[in-house]
């Protein structure tokens, strides 16, 4: 026989007046292969239905179901209860609105995002129907897709220091989107340009370095790296402008 | 109740829905794109394989144009496609692809020099061009003759996504997510845009607007064990089918995916096989190339599904707790090509099931994965039945893909019909006003209001959806699957009304506050129980063969009596049955109808005799 699990769950609606923020436990018996997924949709189906919680792929490509698992933002749905203890707690991401239980809107927060790094191609060339496309050297084009793998879970914003103790930085998810117009070489922006967007500690000046980001990033993007490139990047164009002055 | 008025509204902001915001907004239109998920969260994401278009660049793909790729877009619909439009998706395909890379698509480019590929478990040598350096290339995919599948590594629909959601955001179209969308307001001859339920407070919002799109995907999750995001669950499609006068096509053409895993019912892209992937049965031997010589692996989905099914039958499944199952190989690909090219077929394997593909055989069998029926269109995209409503994509019937789509169609029809239909939202808009019936508004909102409160109260019934969802699952995956009879059909379609009974009965266990997710489900059961009913019973009703939809009883395609369209209507809303009609499957025919060259069957041609 499998073992009995106990789920430790964060609840609260806001949307109803009687309701208090508390934890609630449920009980499942675990059966192979199950994961948070499987697991959430058996409470839901079975002992509360209006237990709230996001999936939508369920297959760690949508980056829909980030939630504090065992004190460790993840995504719940490639999270095996085989590998957790007996006793599972699960708690929204923070940093994000709270919708209710388990579900936040990351929507908001990543839409907000987009606008301040202006995540698109800055260029002023107007696409030509007729015409063959730019080449690009395929090495370039696959360090691109490595960065932009990124799924905008927000697990990496949750676990930031600095994202915790300031509403205003940008986290990791932001300078890595920059990081992946800067080696782009269809974005005509400068140096200068993008240091007007993350050139301050908002942006990259403000991590801590403690890259907890790198350590739960569930796409394994390598965000240590990408940051200490921005942070000497930047740097450089931070030293060029006292000199200039 | 809060009322939004825009230029263009689109349900659904994924790729289809995105590309034609995209149009619109480039045009000076207002739009808004409503989506259940956050748009980047769309099912979009999931296609990891390419896009297919004929550019011609990749040494293995010389020779290939736009004629060849209408050519395999027609076989592959098993002649069930609108042959107009298969030619202008092929003929605009590659300008697409093209677009998305100047917006900041990273495609994969043409490395000059030689490299190894494989082809049914061997490996072969070829030269990639000095001349093409750079340029867009493309992989080998099922059931084509070129290899035209363009792609970003294993994350090509991630890849795309992400950058039309930039470029949106970028034109400034306001995307309005955990909104969805639960009714159309429309006068029976007119659409005004939809009411909409907040997934954030569970408030009604009327949106209203010239012109309404719906690109909500497939419907997929009315079967139990889908490839489809949890999203796809054909909420919209219940919406449009309780107009009562836009018909939804083709429904009973279901595609199942050859390499569904098991149990999670996850995707494992058909890159795999295309790549040199192969399939073994329970002694680990293959067996695709005794029933397709030629293709083997690679014949088109349906073929192949078909045969996997066969093979199980025949007693050559594996066992496993979770039903019987055939093995994929990718071992032989080696661990640099399956932690690169197929990294998320890595990731999906070591995390899901905890089987490493460099070293271990990956359990799979065919599973629901592609809706080709959906919303019927015209070629502009334009909906029948209600002037101001459009679709496209895999919520629409447009139809480019008849009774089986081809890998790597699908994804390059979001853009390329998004960027069509955008464009002919955009001309229609061009001298277009309309008088909005503001108590046409009124009457929808309060009607929906009235569900929900009735939901709440129990004044219906106490039925619980989570079960009556369930039920209707079950006889779908038993009735209406790979193959088909006469019988299993029958059944299934008496088991779906009397679920039909009961959807109509449902009362919340919970109290309903909110975003309740209950309550969301609770509102599209009825309509997505009407949806499974077009299926079955648009599949007892079509007496062949054709494509993914195979009648046991019925084996040879039969031209002379079904080269038709099905176009499921709710006249009713208290029918318990569709009210099904037939048009001609394509106003003309640039190619005739033929053998496909890959599974095998039997065909009545169309001036064969009655009775031969």
């Amino acid at each position: 026989m499998g073992r009995q699990l106990k789920f430790k769950i964060f609840r609260f609606n806001p949307q109803n007046p009687e309701s208090v923020p508390r934890m609630e436990v449920f009980s499942l018996d675990e059966t192979d292969s199950m994961t948070l997924f499987i697991a959430l949709n058996r409470i839901r189906e079975e002992q509360d239905g209006s237990l709230q919680f996001e999936f939508c792929c369920r297959a760690g490509i949508c980056g829909s179901c980030a939630m504090v698992i065992n004190g460790r933002p993840g995504l719940a749905c490639h999270t095996k209860t085989k590998d957790l203890p007996d006793e599972i707690t699960l708690t929204p991401l923070p940093v994000f609105e709270l919708v209710g239980d388990l579900s936040v809107d990351t929507g908001s927060w990543f839409r907000e995002m987009y606008n301040k790094v202006e995540s698109w191609v800055h260029t002023d060339k107007v696409f030509d129907p007729n015409a063959i496309e730019d080449p690009m050297d395929n090495a370039i084009a696959e360090e691109i897709y490595e960065l932009d793998r990124c799924v905008e879970c927000g697990s990496c914003v949750a676990a930031c220091g600095t994202a915790r103790l300031r509403d205003d930085f940008m986290g990791a998810t932001a300078l890595n989107r920059l990081g992946r117009f800067v080696i782009d070489p269809r974005d005509k922006r400068t140096d200068e340009q993008y240091f007007e967007v993350i050139g301050s500690d908002e942006g990259i000046f403000g991590c801590m370095g403690l890259l907890a980001c790198e350590d739960v990033c569930p796409k394994n993007l390598p965000l240590m790296n990408q940051l200490s490139y921005l942070r000497r990047k930047m740097g450089v164009v931070a030293l060029k402008q006292i000199f200039k002055k | 109740m809060q009322t939004i008025y825009k230029d263009v509204l689109i349900i659904g902001a994924g790729l289809a829905g995105e590309r034609a915001a995209a149009e619109a907004a480039g045009a000076g239109l207002s739009a808004v794109c409503l989506s259940i998920v956050p748009a980047r969260r769309s099912h979009s994401a999931a296609a990891m394989g390419g896009m297919q278009a004929a550019l011609g660049n990749s040494v293995m793909g010389e020779g290939d144009s736009t004629d060849v790729h209408f050519a395999d877009t027609v076989k592959g619909s098993d002649w069930g496609c609108d042959q107009e439009v298969a030619r202008l998706f092929a003929d605009t395909a590659p300008i697409e692809m093209r677009r998305l890379c100047d917006w900041g698509v990273p495609w994969n480019r043409v490395v000059p020099g030689k490299s190894k590929y494989f082809k049914g478990g061997k490996q072969f040598d070829k030269e990639e061009k000095e001349e093409k350096r750079g340029l867009i290339t493309a992989r080998n995919f099922g059931g084509t003759a070129k290899w035209r599948t363009c792609y970003v590594s294993d994350g090509t629909g991630h890849s795309v996504l992400y950058t039309m959601d930039n470029r949106c955001a970028q034109l400034g179209v306001e995307v309005h997510d955990k909104s969805e969308a639960i009714a159309l307001i429309q006068d029976g001859k007119t659409c005004y845009g939809a009411i909409a339920r907040s997934l954030r407070t569970g408030e009604l919002i009327a949106y209203v607007a010239k012109a309404t799109m719906v690109a909500t995907g497939g419907f997929g999750k009315i079967y139990k064990a889908s490839t489809n995001a949890v999203i796809c669950d054909g909420g919209v499609h219940g919406a449009v089918l309780d107009t009562g006068v836009v018909p939804l096509g083709n429904m009973e053409a279901v595609q199942f995916h050859p390499t569904g895993i098991v149990p999670t019912d996850i995707l494992v892209t058909e890159g795999c096989r295309g790549d040199g992937g192969t399939l073994l049965d329970v002694n680990e031997e293959r067996f695709m190339h005794i029933y397709e010589p030629d293709k083997a692996e690679l014949a088109s989905r349906d073929v192949v599904a078909r045969w996997m099914t066969h093979h199980m039958r025949l007693g050559k499944g594996v066992p496993s707790p979770y039903g019987e199952h055939l093995w994929l190989d990718i071992r032989h690909l080696g661990a640099d090509h399956i932690t690169g090219k197929l990294r998320e077929v890595y990731e999906i394997c070591t995390s899901f099931l905890g089987v490493d593909p460099i070293h271990q055989l990956i359990p799979v069998r065919p599973t629901q994965h592609y809706s080709m029926g959906g919303v019927r269109t015209n070629k502009d995209g334009a909906a029948y039945g209600l002037k101001g409503l459009f679709s496209a994509g895999e919520a629409a019937c447009w139809d480019m893909h008849g009774f089986n789509r081809l890998g790597g169609n699908s994804l390059a029809e979001t853009v390329v019909a998004g960027g069509i239909v955008g464009g002919k939202i955009v001309e229609f808009l061009k001298d277009y006003e309309c008088e909005i019936p503001t108590a046409e508004i009124t009457r929808t909102a309060a009607k929906q209001q009235q569900r929900i409160d009735d939901m709440i109260s129990g004044k219906n019934g106490n039925e619980n959806v989570y079960k009556v969802r369930e039920a209707m699952q079950n006889a779908l995956d038993k009735g209406a699957h790979v193959f088909r009879t006469e019988e299993g059909l029958t059944e299934c379609v008496e088991t779906l009304q009397a679920v039909l009974k009961r959807a109509r009965s449902i009362g919340l266990q919970t109290d309903g506050y909110g975003a309740s997710p209950e309550l969301s489900a609770a509102l599209k059961i009825e309509g997505q129980v009407k949806l499974a009913l077009c299926v079955a019973y648009g599949a007892l009703q079509r007496r062949e063969s054709r494509g993914s939809h195979n009648r046991e009883d019925y084996p040879a395609r039969n031209d002379r009596d079904w080269l038709t369209r099905t176009l499921a209507y709710w006249k009713n809303p208290d029918d318990d049955l569709p009210t099904l009609e037939y048009e001609d499957a394509t106003p003309s025919f640039e190619m005739p109808p033929g053998d496909r060259g890959y599974g095998k069957m039997q065909i009545i041609t169309a001036d064969s005799k009655e009775e031969s």
